[in-house]
């Protein structure tokens, strides 16, 4: 047998996972472990200006990738830095493995240098955590990482590894285990048939029918299965935040995302309906405003890999706990034996049913309204243009704010894992290096960050790393000057007093990117917005930094009218409601 | 109302710490809480009794399914059970009360575990119920201290929690 140090039976055991690339930052308690990682060519690393971005970059590698992405960080500060990936991608269900150094063993407890108890720090925002006790432990403890990250709901596994244990000199027996065991862990796979069977008599009888489908879609990959399903029943879709992409979004069947500052149609037709088939979407209270006002008439279905997503916010009344492929391919096929036996009066129904939504949907309620003579560029326009410009089918990262739901709008996604951005935990810094984690990870595609003044700031630092790998990253910064959604809520909700919402001392960005050496314009005027956009993208492989100044009173309409609404209810333009 | 739920769980360092933090960060409360190696050392059995309807338990339950560490769980008060709670209680016991402590204990079928010339413990076993209702029938007698195991359970017959 093999006889390895501690230190590269961590390097071997990622290399025998297939892991090409891993998101980390030195410090004293990983000295070993990088000193392996130095010794050989297969698992990349990539050296990030601070942990919280390896994180947001593994992440990003593992939405767009569908693998999972791993994460190499130092005890005390480095690991504490971590904690924001962490916890963003454990609240959007994303697949990360997470190695922590920490202290040598004997010095647990004694607050020694650089040490924190970063088993129990991450404790409430993991799947699950390992603190290893020696170095026998490590394959065996990488293996159930692995498979417990990327298995039933995904999500953060971290592995806190003390460095007496990753001793060079000290050799172990190492043999990477095919496969292994975990007795209390047995994730669905198969849905009841029984209720599968019942749920599809529902979804055949339904007049009023909608799917919401969320990001457990894309994450299970049950993207083609759903779009043969909606395809073959007709029925509108509409996708969570999480979700888009994963029903083309230029398709007429999809009425736009829903919730909080979903669509019209879509928020309209999941009041009005009397069916509501929910897969891999969790009733986020972002969706379903007032809860016992939630979609009065409608019996709902809900398919999910989680049994503790299903009626946690909203009671269902057919639950499937399953894998969304083994439940979508079964009722694909009882769906698509029965839909020959649909009669003419079941299809004027739903005639009916569409002319309705067609009629909502003519309200037009993401029309972008402009004075003839106004050259400020509106925010939704400078995402329009770069839908645009960039040919349509890039991969989109976005920050948190208004920002990122004029992206989800106006950019329309074909394709799953195209649209990234932190749903959840609305993590602001996240945009720039998620978009880094899927340029690595796809280095020969359009990447694009749409970001705010606001969030872009909060992991800048990055653009060092993108000068160091040379990611050609095209970043749109939708700077309105202002922390646009708090600004939005103040002047809704406290009479227009901004508290700390306005950014000031903004920097000269252009300035600040050629500094980091890349390329920057500032785009001023609706004039420009184009030829300069276009400019941008034609730099194929630089990275664009492209600071759109926005109308700063724009907000984001649909929004819901809270406290106390129903989907229903929205503000759809300044002082117009439902 | 109240809930007895019984589980197995891995007896792994850390394994207890996220049973216990899985309440605290989503908000259920532990009413009492008991747990010990079984005579699988690998496996900790282990008791709480939490109140909650029947929605909150559910959660609860499938949260608590969601652990890693969670082997298989129970909820006890679906079912007939046995519920035994251990207490000792430290009484001021001097020569006027002696005789009447005495005789309630052995009421409640209590034993003298400890004497001293001022005081007496007794310990109880019984259901929660059992033990309240001791603790109240001491009357004008200066309890001095009290300790509490939290209530452990079996199902009755021949339903078991085992792998």
């Amino acid at each position: 047998m093999e006889r390895l140090s501690g230190a590269d039976a961590i390097i071997r055991s990622l290399q025998e996972e297939g892991v090409d690339v891993i998101f980390g930052y030195p410090g004293g308690a990983v000295l070993h472990i990088y000193d392996a990682l130095f010794q050989q060519n297969q698992v990349r690393h990539i050296l990030t200006r601070h942990e919280q971005a390896a994180t947001h970059m593994a992440d990003g590698y593992a939405r767009s990738t569908g693998r999972p992405g791993v994460v190499l960080v130092t005890s005390g500060p480095g690991a504490t830095n971590a904690v924001t990936g962490i916890a963003t991608a454990y609240m959007d269900s994303i697949p990360l493995v997470v190695l922590s150094g920490q202290v040598q063993s004997h010095l647990i407890g004694t607050d020694s240098f650089q040490e924190t108890d970063m088993v129990g720090i991450s404790r409430p925002i993991v799947k699950h955590s390992f603190l290893l006790k020696s170095a026998e432990e490590i394959a065996p403890a990488i293996k159930k990482a692995f498979v417990i990250a990327t298995s039933g709901r995904p999500g953060p596994v971290v592995i806190d590894i003390p460095k007496d244990i990753t001793n060079p000199t000290d050799l172990i027996d190492f043999e990477y285990p095919d496969t292994i065991e975990i007795r209390s862990y047995n994730p669905a796979s198969k849905g009841h048939s029984g209720q599968i069977r019942k749920a599809v008599s529902m979804i055949m009888e339904a007049e009023r029918p909608v799917i919401y489908s969320g990001g457990g879609v894309i994450q299970g990959e049950g993207c083609e299965l759903l779009t043969h399903l909606t395809r073959t029943l007709g029925y509108p879709i509409t996708n969570t935040l999480m979700g888009l992409g994963a029903y083309p979004g230029t398709d007429p069947q999809f009425l736009g995302m829903l919730g909080m500052h979903g669509t019209y149609e879509a928020n309209m037709a999941m009041h009005h309906s009397d069916l509501i088939l929910a897969i891999g979407a969790r009733f986020d209270d972002r969706v379903t405003n007032t809860v016992p006002l939630f979609c009065p008439t409608a019996k709902i279905v809900h398919v999910d890999v989680d049994p503790a997503s299903i009626s946690k916010n909203v009671t269902v009344d057919v639950p499937i706990v399953g894998e969304v492929t083994q439940v979508l391919e079964e009722m694909n096929q009882l769906v698509d034996a029965q839909i020959g036996e649909r009669t003419e009066g079941q299809k004027n129904v739903l005639a009916d049913w569409w002319t309705q939504i067609e009629g909502w949907r003519g309200q037009d309620c993401l029309k972008v309204i402009r004075e003839d003579d106004d050259k400020q560029i509106k925010p939704q326009e400078a995402v329009q243009a770069a839908y645009e410009l960039s040919g349509g089918d890039a991969y989109v990262t976005s920050d948190v704010g208004q920002h990122q739901m004029f992206a989800a709008l106006y950019h329309p996604f074909d394709q799953p894992r195209k649209w990234i951005n932190s749903g959840g935990l609305g993590t602001m810094g996240f945009g720039l290096p998620a978009a880094m984690g899927v340029q690595l990870a796809f280095p020969d595609e359009q990447v694009i960050c749409i970001t705010g003044e606001g969030s872009i700031q909060m992991n800048i630092q990055e653009l060092s790393t993108c000068s160091q790998y040379g990611l050609p990253i095209k970043i749109i910064n939708v700077n309105n000057q202002a922390l646009g959604m708090v600004k939005q809520w103040q002047d809704m909700q406290y009479e227009g007093r901004h508290a700390h919402s306005y950014m000031q001392s903004l920097p000269d960005f252009v300035g600040l990117v050629e500094a980091y050496g890349h390329v920057g314009f500032r785009i001023e005027t609706v004039d420009d917005l184009e030829p300069m956009m276009k400019k941008a993208f034609s730099l194929k492989d630089r990275l664009v930094f492209v600071d759109v100044l926005v109308d700063p009173e724009e907000h984001v309409y649909p929004m819901f009218v809270a406290p106390n609404g129903s989907m229903r209810d929205m503000w759809l333009r300044r002082g117009v409601r439902t | 109302m109240r809930r007895i739920l019984s589980v197995l769980l891995e007896n792994e360092a850390g394994a207890l710490s996220r049973v216990v933090g899985l309440f605290a960060q989503r908000n259920y409360n532990i009413e009492t809480l008991t747990v010990a190696p079984t005579e699988d050392q690998s496996l900790s059995r282990l008791t709480l009794t939490t109140h909650g309807n029947d929605r909150e338990i559910e959660q609860i339950t499938k949260q608590l399914n969601k652990l890693i560490e969670v082997v298989k769980l129970v909820d006890l008060t679906d079912g007939s059970h046995v519920e035994r709670e251990l207490m000792l209680v430290k009484i001021r016991a001097t020569s006027s009360q002696r005789a009447e402590i005495k005789r309630t204990a052995d009421i409640f079928r209590g034993q003298i575990v400890d004497v001293t010339g001022s005081t007496y413990t007794i310990q109880l076993t019984g259901t929660k119920d059992k033990l309240d209702a001791f603790i109240g029938a001491l009357g004008d007698a200066v309890i001095m201290e009290v300790v509490r195991s939290g209530s452990s359970g079996l199902s009755r017959g021949e339903k078991v929690l085992a792998i």
